[in-house]
């Protein structure tokens, strides 16, 4: 019995380490694909795209070690800092009137009604259009020579001459705003109300009961508990704007006189146009790191 | 059990990475059989796309190589170009904008093909502002494949209403002014005609078309090497100033200060245009019932000019397939391509001994057009894409306020000019 007993401990005592040696190598092999993804897509370019920043870089041929040329030479770069102000006011702009948008779209949608569905896929289709043909959709509708916006507005008497939806530095800027927001409120809209259908009934149950309004059911109740999908919804936008590229590009390119360049058509600009390609990776480290930072900065308020 | 485990998934990885990585190599079509017939990669960018077609399909159709032609957007093909370079994965062939050639030669991009270009009996014979322009260090790397030169062309039936002489097209640049502003008077009042039209947000449109005045009239737009600007010189700033006023008479149609480029030429083969600048490639294109005028680019007070612009085509530096590449490009500078596929469309032809041939005998405005081959220039520039062509680039910022903005601003954007030239 005794020995029994003191076997059984042993033996007790000694699987539990074999079982969790191969419960790690489970893990590991469990975890290696996605460590392959991003190994080869994520760690192998990131660290190129380091070491390219630290060399002259031709499109064929030998690199050559400059480092720190290609950072020194960001300051003396107007076009660059010209479109880090231009990415930050936009990026303000659109996370401000995004976040109003796709709050308001997701309290209209938000209970069950008979045909809601109908609006919430309404809102959310335009995040259906990709991104570059949204762009050339609305360069379609608003240009000059045959946009049906400019007739429409002037059949319904609002406006007498042609409206300039990009001429114009403002009206560019705003005409891409107004393009972001159509092509992402309703996506917006979604994260939201599956932050606002979390609340559970009972609180609002509850604050009614105890005679509070809809003013303050809304400041009192729903914004503090939507808190953490309001937190992700701004990191998503405020990173998305930061990075914007492909609306600047297609819709504007940059104009009318070099009032809608964003810091990655720079990037782009560099690397692609003027061939600096260690240059452009120069530039992209930067915007990488103050990304990392800014993105930590946030987590760290919004949590 | 635990080291085979290791061991299947350390080859896994091993795999994945081969595989990764396998997609890299070989974009110039691999090793091919000695004897076989090669199918060779060719690039060309879509503003010289129908010329590239018909030699491409002329080609394949009476030789046992064949040749792959992949047509790419006209402002997207630089930044292609860079991204196949980039990965090495440039196509055997490739033709170029004329202008971008000395970066792309000074970048090491096409093979060096000086010697099987001295071989070729008509070698001083080709087209000489391409030749020029494909050479680096005496070394040559290239053959002209289109020619596009620009030419005023005007609307017969747009001035014959507007009480102007049909048959006599402007002789300078004010009577291209003042043929521009009667047609304006007399035509443009319900919006749908214009007196003329150009690409004012488009900085490629603006060297093509205004700077031949510039030459018309014996001035300079840089010096030669392409280092230093003269754009605020006093000939290229009497050319801003005509069309300032032309804009400013609203004889240019409402859109012209927006114009990027794409669709620069579209206004006037609808007829809504009286005259204005044109590619000569378009007038193949044009409507068959439209009575169109062609006559070269003047000077404010007249002499005449082009801009010879169009594509250079050349061998990649990392195709593996030369004879074979270079047994099409011979072919396409040939008797046989020239006359029979280029003068057969009215294209302007890439050899000057081939000017009087048996089709362009048939449209007098051809034969205007081939003659002003010899008279035309291509400005060389190192930094030319970077500098003119690119919308973020110095230049249209300069060309933009002195047409519509602030013209006093030409001095020190002129000096952002050479700047952008000398990096």
């Amino acid at each position: 019995m005794t020995l029994t007993t003191a076997r059984t401990r042993r033996a007790a005592r000694a699987t539990p380490p074999a079982r969790w040696r191969g419960r790690k190598l489970q893990g590991w092999l469990y975890a290696a694909p996605t460590a392959v993804i991003v190994g080869v897509l994520f760690v192998a370019p990131l660290v190129l795209v380091v070491w390219m920043s630290l060399n002259r870089w031709p499109l064929l041929g030998q690199a050559t070690f400059n480092a720190p040329a290609n950072y020194l030479k960001i300051a003396d770069n107007p076009l660059f800092v010209d479109a880090v102000l231009f990415t930050l006011k936009y990026t303000a702009i659109t996370t401000v009137l995004l976040s109003a948008v796709a709050l308001g779209l997701a309290l209209l949608v938000q209970e069950r009604r008979p045909g809601i569905a109908f609006f919430r896929t309404a809102f959310f289709l335009p995040g259906a259009v990709g991104f570059a043909a949204a762009g050339l959709l609305f360069y379609g509708m608003l240009n000059n020579d045959f946009g049906p916006i400019d007739p429409m507005l002037r059949a319904l008497g609002v406006t007498s001459e042609p409206v300039k939806w990009i001429g114009t530095p403002n009206m560019a800027l705003f005409s891409t705003i107004a393009l972001v927001l159509w092509r992402f409120a309703g996506f917006n809209m979604l994260i939201l109300l599956t932050g606002l259908q979390a609340i559970p009934t009972e609180v609002y149950e509850a604050a009614r009961s105890d005679g509070a309004n809809r003013l303050q059911i809304f400041t009192k109740i729903t914004l503090p508990l939507l808190r953490p999908t309001l937190a992700l919804m701004l990191i998503l936008s405020v990173t998305g704007s930061l990075l914007a590229f492909d609306q600047f590009f297609v819709f504007t390119n940059g104009g009318p006189d070099n009032s809608t360049v964003s810091m990655v058509m720079v990037v782009y600009r560099d690397a692609f146009f003027r061939f600096d390609l260690g240059g452009a990776a120069a530039l992209s480290v930067v915007l990488l790191v103050a990304l990392v930072g800014l993105n930590t900065l946030m987590m760290r308020r919004l949590r | 059990m635990r080291r085979r485990l290791a061991g299947i998934s350390l080859l896994g990885v091993l795999a994945l990475t081969a595989a990764a990585c396998g997609n890299g190599g070989g974009g110039g079509g691999g090793a091919q059989p000695a004897d076989g017939p090669v199918t060779i990669t060719m690039w060309t960018r879509a503003a010289t796309q129908a010329q590239s077609e018909r030699l491409v399909a002329e080609y394949n159709r009476t030789h046992k190589n064949q040749v792959k032609l992949t047509v790419i957007p006209t402002d997207n093909y630089q930044p292609r170009i860079a991204a196949a370079a980039g990965a090495k994965q440039l196509p055997d062939v490739f033709a170029a904008d004329v202008i971008f050639v000395p970066n792309y030669t000074s970048q090491g991009l096409f093979m060096d093909i000086t010697d099987r270009i001295a071989a070729l009996p008509y070698k001083d014979k080709l087209a000489p502002s391409h030749m020029e322009l494909g050479t680096l260090d005496e070394r040559r790397y290239t053959l002209p494949h289109t020619l596009d030169l620009s030419v005023w062309f005007w609307n017969k039936d747009l001035y014959e209403k507007a009480g102007l002489d049909p048959e006599q097209g402007p002789k300078t640049l004010r009577e291209f002014a003042e043929q521009a502003t009667t047609v304006q008077e007399k035509l443009g009042k319900d919006g749908k005609v214009h007196g003329t039209f150009f690409g004012g947000n488009c900085g490629g449109c603006y060297v093509f078309t205004f700077w031949p005045s510039v030459w018309a009239a014996g001035g300079q737009v840089m010096n030669p090497e392409g280092t230093t600007s003269l754009n605020d010189q006093p000939a290229m700033t009497e050319v801003f100033k005509i069309w300032r006023e032309l804009y400013e008479k609203k004889a240019t149609g409402p859109t012209a200060k927006e114009e990027q480029g794409p669709t620069w030429t579209g206004f006037f083969p609808k007829g809504e245009i009286g005259v204005m600048p044109m590619p000569s490639t378009t007038l193949g294109l044009m409507p068959k019932d439209m009575k169109i005028g062609v006559t070269p680019i003047a000077g404010p007070d007249g002499g005449e000019s082009t801009f010879v612009g169009g594509d250079s085509v050349g061998i990649s530096a990392t195709s593996k397939n030369a004879d074979a590449a270079w047994d099409f490009l011979s072919w396409t500078v040939s008797d046989a391509a020239q006359v029979e596929v280029m003068a057969k469309n009215k294209d302007v032809l890439a050899r000057i001994d081939l000017a009087a041939n048996k089709y362009s005998a048939e449209d007098p405005r051809v034969v205007l057009i081939n003659s002003l081959v010899a008279k035309g220039r291509t400005p060389y520039a190192l930094r030319f894409g970077q500098t003119y062509n690119d919308p973020q680039g110095p230049w249209l910022r300069l060309a933009r306020e002195a047409v519509f903005g602030d013209a006093a601003q030409a001095t020190q954007l002129n000096a952002e000019v050479t700047k952008s030239l000398q990096q």
